[in-house]
């Protein structure tokens, strides 16, 4: 296998990232899909902002604005955060750990394209009778009796998505367990690994109850059981139990890679160590620990009873205090240090008032007496919009402004890095300010539209005014990056000059096997270490220069992820289900519906089958081949002239 | 790793399934997501204890009457055994001993397939009486829960009989033999899933 790139057609670039298992190529495909339904995603949160702007407007109809809203919702935590993330993960933490991939590099190409083909097969429903709209929570007393195969969509959808999810999380914990660098103890890794890993251990436990909850409701609306059907013995409470189990620990799965991110942007542009690294270590735990004691507090209305009640109030403001260190730790680090206020750093400052401002409100409502007001208002919207967009958002921007150098051997202009956040910044605070008064006014969360003369014209007006200021920062932030193609290549390591972990010690563009020597690791912030004591090459390395062992590429996970989609659509026309009965949805023949579910299975059984009778022990890249390939990159990066590998 | 590396008992590892940093990796992958497939199995069961007993108004089944404990008796003694098996299968492959791995190996998929037979008959004989999976919310969580519990079962069974006839030719290696152990981890598992359904359905249904 030649590193060098002959110029390549489309075709074969295609076919290139159709089959790798590279992690930072899938990086890039987690990043590019993200992106994409971000885009989708904001743009029906606009739609329905606009709807909101006036009273009594008739811009989209009262159905429309339920499918809008659960989309929105759907999209923007399992199709856009959640990607965005797993980009940053994959291209991030082979490289801070010292390893040349991830433990399960075929699974991590299967794990994309379950999400990928999961996320096309939830949009189809746009084009096939109506896409769901019974709400991100798609409680089982609304979703069981909506007609047509919206729910159908979102739940064969989110089943598919969430396996890959699964999937990545096992993934990124065995990597970290098992493929750290000689000398990376795991106090000495670095916190975006760290939380990665807790994260990935949230989605280990989190996941599964959905994925059960899914396949309950799949069986009850398609093939005729009755776990929430109370007419038959059914409790539709089940489903709140279920879904919470997972939702709750779901937000943690996006915040707490978030907090590594700036655990990681912080010091590198205070130009000091990590205020309080263990405590921050042992915070993220128990964040993490806590995040599966307090799934009731969103049930508080429900009638469970005032000693469950009290219970989950008060585990749920106990999660106040790791977080609360958190933040103290941020500060501290921030506080006497020689600050650089980049890109990134700018969101960084951004993301610690903007998160308090939302944590702050979920201890409101953590408050359960005072819940029995909030809940279903707009300030719930209010509340989960500051710790998301404030929280995760801000992250993924400022990361993708950090991180760019490596990713792409490119930097994101900080010109238009500062307009977009400004722009952004401001129009986030403007939407969503205003709607924890509108939620105390008592405007409910989920409708369509309102009367006029309640005193919530006004704030209505600002909100989405704030909504396409968003928008505008947005779309600034596509050209940043659309520029960034044409711009001069970055061509060294440390693109930012004050990096302090592994990913900064190696030279960009990378080769595909990252390190050529493991590193050695001799403390925490390593490559900070290695800039101290003068070491001009980046790191000391554990092992002389020798064949590397890389995987081989496959199609297999993305054939088994089309399997999967065949079968989705032989449940989703059942003609035993509900809706089909009832005669609100169209339902194939018995045949047709079961050939597609038993061919659709069976392609991804037999791809699982090929790959376990043939053996697949990967290749190995010479010293000889190791060296004109780095050759190969010295010289571009000195002459520009193609011929690295990319 | 090279595959074609040749053993003998007194080279081959003490613990062939971890000689490898790809073997590592697949059981330490392998008993993580184990972990997660427990939590898959404790909110079916959740589930399922909510709604024992319960269907439309005036169902005449109820798990005191229905569930048989002889036959889910000699059920739970064709899986324990089968469990005993594989790792006699897993001794020998300690001692590179491969004809006592594929016999062993084989005995516990007989075993596995006879406690599949068993259980086809006996979701066969509830269905004829009356108590299909559509019945109540009492049956489809029964269904679904002993259910999930037989598929995992067919899955063992399909990935044992595949690595036996895979290997059928070339003896243990550094490659198969993680696969092997994996194999019978996930068995052992399947096994202690049966143990907990053999006590909250069968035992608690009939005492409780
Ligand atoms: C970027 C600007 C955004 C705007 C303007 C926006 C706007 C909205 C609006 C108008 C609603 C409907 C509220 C209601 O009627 O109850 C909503 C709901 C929601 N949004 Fe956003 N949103 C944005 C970003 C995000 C992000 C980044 C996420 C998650 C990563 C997110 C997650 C949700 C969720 C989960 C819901 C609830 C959906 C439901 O009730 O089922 N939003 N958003
Ligand atoms: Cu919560």
């Amino acid at each position: 296998m030649s590193s060098v790139t002959q110029k390549k057609g489309f075709g074969a670039h295609v076919w290139d990232y159709l089959t790798t298992v590279d992690h930072k190529k899938i990086a890039i495909m987690y990043l590019a899909a993200g992106t994409l339904f971000f885009a989708i995603a904001g743009f029906e949160a606009l739609l329905m902002r606009i709807q909101l702007m006036f009273p009594e407007s008739t811009f989209i109809s009262a159905g429309l604005f339920n499918e809008l809203l659960t989309m929105h919702g759907t999209t923007m935590l399992f199709l856009a955060a959640t990607p965005i993330i797993f980009a940053f993960m994959n291209a991030i933490v082979p490289l801070q750990i010292g390893a040349r991939d991830v433990a399960f590099p075929f699974l991590n190409s299967l794990g994309f394209w379950l999400f990928f083909i999961g996320a096309v097969f939830l949009h189809l429903s746009f084009f096939l009778g109506g896409a769901p709209d019974a709400g991100w929570t798609s409680y089982a007393s609304l979703s069981l009796y909506s007609p047509g195969h919206g729910i159908d969509f979102y739940i064969l959808g989110l089943q598919i998505s969430g396996a890959g999810t699964l999937i990545s999380g096992i993934n990124f914990i065995v990597t970290i367990i098992t493929m750290r660098a000689p000398g990376m103890t795991f106090m000495r890794m670095p916190l975006f690994t760290w939380t990665t890993l807790v994260s990935s251990s949230l989605i280990l436990f989190a996941f599964p109850p959905l994925t059960g909850g899914l396949f309950l409701m799949l069986v009850d609306r398609m093939f005729g059981a009755n776990f929430f059907d109370h007419t038959m013995g059914g409790n539709t409470i089940i489903w709140e139990h279920l879904f919470w189990i997972f939702g709750h620990p779901e937000v943690y799965i996006l915040v707490l890679p978030a907090f590594g991110l700036f655990s990681e942007i912080i010091p590198v542009f205070a130009r000091k160590r990590l205020f309080g690294y263990s405590s921050m270590v042992f915070a993220t735990i128990l964040i993490g620990f806590l995040g599966f004691m307090v799934w009731a507090h969103h049930m508080f209305t429900v009638g469970l009873g005032a000693t469950a009640n009290a219970i989950f109030a008060v585990a749920t403001m106990a999660i106040a205090v790791p977080t609360g260190m958190k933040v103290f730790n941020w500060i501290l680090t921030i506080w006497g240090g020689s600050i650089k206020v980049t890109v990134p750093m700018l969101y960084a400052l951004g993301f610690i008032p903007s998160f308090v401002a939302g944590g702050v409100t979920g201890v409101m409502q953590a408050t359960a007496p005072l819940d029995y007001q909030l809940h279903d208002s707009y300030f719930i919207v209010a509340h989960f919009h500051y710790v998301i967009v404030g929280g995760i958002v801000t992250a993924l921007f400022g990361s993708a402004h950090f991180y760019w150098p490596i990713m792409f051997n490119r930097a994101l202009n900080p010109k238009l890095g500062v307009l977009t956040f400004w722009i952004f910044f401001i129009g986030f605070h403007l939407t969503f300010f205003v709607q924890h008064f509108l939620g105390l006014m008592g405007m409910p969360r989920r409708v369509f539209t309102y009367m006029g003369g309640q005193g919530w014209d006004l704030f209505n007006f600002i909100s989405s005014i704030g909504a396409i200021m968003m928008g505008i920062g947005v779309i600034i932030l596509v050209i940043d990056v659309l520029l960034s193609i044409k711009s001069e290549p970055v061509n060294r390591r440390d693109y930012w000059g004050d990096g302090r972990s592994l990913e900064w010690a190696i030279e960009t563009p990378l080769p595909f096997y990252n390190f050529k020597q493991t590193p050695l690791v001799r403390g925490f912030d390593p490559y900070w270490i290695e800039k101290e004591e003068g070491n001009k090459e980046g790191m000391v390395y554990a092992e002389p220069l020798g064949e590397i062992h890389m995987p081989n590429n496959s199609i297999l996970p993305f054939i088994m992820s089309i399997g999967t989609m065949i079968a989705a659509f032989g449940a989703l026309y059942s003609p035993w289900g509900d809706q089909v009965q009832a005669g609100t949805a169209t339902g194939a023949p018995a045949v047709v519906s079961l050939a597609l579910i038993i061919g659709g299975l069976g392609l991804t059984i037999a791809c699982m089958i090929i790959r376990s009778f043939k053996d697949d022990l990967g290749f190995h890249v010479t010293v000889a081949e190791i060296e004109s390939i780095e050759a190969d990159l010295a010289n571009y990066r000195a002459t520009g002239k193609k011929g690295g590998n990319k | 790793m090279d595959i074609n590396q040749k053993f003998t008992p007194q080279t081959w590892p003490k613990h062939p399934e971890q000689a490898t940093l790809e073997g590592k990796n697949k059981l330490v992958g392998l008993w993580i997501f184990l972990a997660s497939d427990t939590v898959l199995f404790a909110s079916v069961f959740a589930t399922y204890i909510a709604l024992k007993d319960s269907g439309p108004a005036g169902m005449e089944f109820a798990a005191r009457d229905l569930y048989e404990l002889p036959l889910a008796f000699i059920m739970t003694m064709l899986l324990l055994t089968s469990s005993l098996t594989s790792v006699y299968a897993m001794y020998h492959m300690k001692n590179y001993n491969y004809s006592g791995v594929r016999t062993w190996m084989g005995i516990t998929v007989l075993l596995g397939l006879g406690f599949l037979c068993l259980e086809i008959y006996e979701f066969y004989h509830y269905v004829h009486i009356g108590f299909g999976y559509t019945q109540s919310a009492f049956s489809s969580a029964f269904f679904t829960l002993v259910g999930m519990h037989g598929l995992h079962v067919v899955i063992g069974l399909v990935w044992i009989t595949g690595l036996i006839i895979r290997n059928s030719s070339r003896g243990l290696n550094l490659y198969n033999a993680p696969k092997f152990f994996a194999a019978s981890l996930y068995w052992h598992f399947i096994d202690v899933v049966w143990v907990f359904i053999f006590t909250v359905v069968y035992l608690m249904g009939v005492l409780g």
